[in-house]
């Protein structure tokens, strides 16, 4: 079946069989391989984007789904010239990863995060991130990052 | 993993979907926000062969505050649930649960149909809607009928809908905020229940809901009518696990999720004042 969606602001549509997942649909027939696949199984959050706005798991979203929807993935987050948002530039600064697979996730779940909460306690971010697992362990700098993230945009307001 | 191959159709109406449920009987199957069914696909442990997403009917996403009750349309995330001023206000314990389930992702998906026609013993809603006393309300051919929460749940993964039937609207008679204790035992935070205790104070008594105590799930009438009888919350608490049979696992065996269940209870009584 045709699937057409808006991927990162650019309309996409795909000829994809309709048992296609939303993370396979993005990296296989968009190409756009920044959102991983982790457990597959909805727990661990690395395959996390934007859909519409809000942070949703596309490893348990058929890309049929999302037919007609926004979708916005890691790769649409920085500008057209190469520079990383606010939330991206925490993570560098706050080194908020490790060995960076669950990073993707991470971000975009903060990006939603943020949304929803522009100003989060520390409590509310650990909160807020408990779909998305780190192997690493590396929580501390990640919630870190989090909080640095909410920090920007209160001076850019 | 991927799913078995099927047909994917989406219904632009209620009344089009109960069609298409008419026409393909067992081969069909509803699609809502997805979070239980496309897990137990990928899984190959459910294969329908076509797919009816109900989830973009914007019509049946709704909380509205009616008088004695609060309706949730069927199709309502949990997330919106968790958040609307009408369920925080008339239903607080529901809006709270709601927020309880899974993590943030889930929330974005998933609704309060969808989860209680999974009819999953495990599931935080089920429990809450029998200790609330709700009803459920299901459209099939020939027009809508209301089931009891205490009728609703039949067996394990079991409900009392018809194979042709949508379920379109949750009935909750309001509760006051602060008359509710809600108890979730996890080892992870975004985990289900190994064990779940909801307690609800209305005009009529407390009402006391299991999670995960049994195939189906189950309303604590025991400790309910010890609560009636004048009992406090830790004689009361000591009948939550009688008649019970959670199953055994590696998260816990019969008698530790029994044990648990009496210590969940008592603490849920404890904060509607019993």
């Amino acid at each position: 079946m045709r699937i057409e969606m808006m991927v990162n602001a650019n309309a996409e549509s795909h000829d994809v069989e309709a048992r296609t997942l939303l993370v396979h649909y993005l990296r296989d027939a968009v190409g756009l391989t920044g959102t991983n696949v982790g457990c597959d199984t909805t727990s661990c959050g690395a395959c996390t984007v934007l859909m519409n706005g809000e942070s949703v798991k596309s490893c348990t979203v058929l890309a049929a789904q999302a037919a007609g929807e926004a979708i916005t993935t890691i790769e649409g987050l920085g500008d057209e010239f190469g520079q990383m948002d606010r939330v991206q530039q925490a993570f560098q600064d706050c080194h908020g990863l490790q060995c960076g697979y669950c990073t993707p996730g991470m971000v975009m779940a903060v990006t939603s995060l943020l949304r929803e909460n522009p100003e989060p306690t520390e409590a509310d971010v650990r909160l807020g991130l408990e779909g998305n697992l780190c192997r690493c362990t590396g929580y501390h700098n990640i919630v870190e990052a989090a909080l640095a993230a909410s920090r920007v945009h209160e001076v850019h307001q | 993993m991927i799913p078995a191959s099927f047909d994917y159709v989406r219904a632009a109406t209620v009344e089009e979907a109960i069609d298409l449920l008419v026409q393909h009987g067992d081969d069909a199957k509803l699609l809502a926000g997805g979070h239980s069914l496309l897990p137990l696909m990928k899984m190959r442990l459910a294969q329908p062969a076509l797919l009816v997403d109900i989830a973009p009917l914007r019509a049946l996403s709704y909380v509205r505050d009616e008088h004695d009750h609060v309706a949730v349309g069927a199709l309502t995330r949990h997330h919106d649930l968790a958040n609307s001023p009408v369920a925080i206000s008339g239903a607080s314990v529901l809006a709270h649960v709601a927020g309880q389930i899974g993590d943030p992702q889930v929330r974005h998906r998933g609704t309060i149909g969808g989860s209680i026609a999974h009819g999953d013993p495990a599931s935080d809603l089920p429990a809450v809607l029998l200790a609330l006393g709700a009803t459920m309300v299901a459209q099939g051919p020939t027009g809508r009928r209301e089931i009891s929460a205490a009728d609703f749940f039949v067996s394990f993964f079991e409900v009392a809908l018809a194979p042709d039937e949508v379920l379109v609207e949750v009935r909750v008679p309001k509760s006051s905020p602060g008359q509710w204790g809600f108890e979730k035992l996890t080892k992870r935070a975004q985990d289900w229940a190994i064990v779940g205790a909801v307690a609800v104070r209305s005009s009529s008594g407390v009402g006391v809901g299991l999670i995960n105590m049994g195939p189906v799930p189950l309303r604590a009438s025991g400790v309910e009518a010890a609560i009636a009888s004048g009992k406090d919350a830790k004689e009361a608490a000591e009948l939550a696990s009688e008649g019970t049979e959670p199953s055994a696992d590696f998260n816990g065996s019969l008698e530790y999720r029994q044990h648990v269940a009496r210590v969940l209870v008592r603490r849920a009584l404890e904060k509607v004042g019993v």
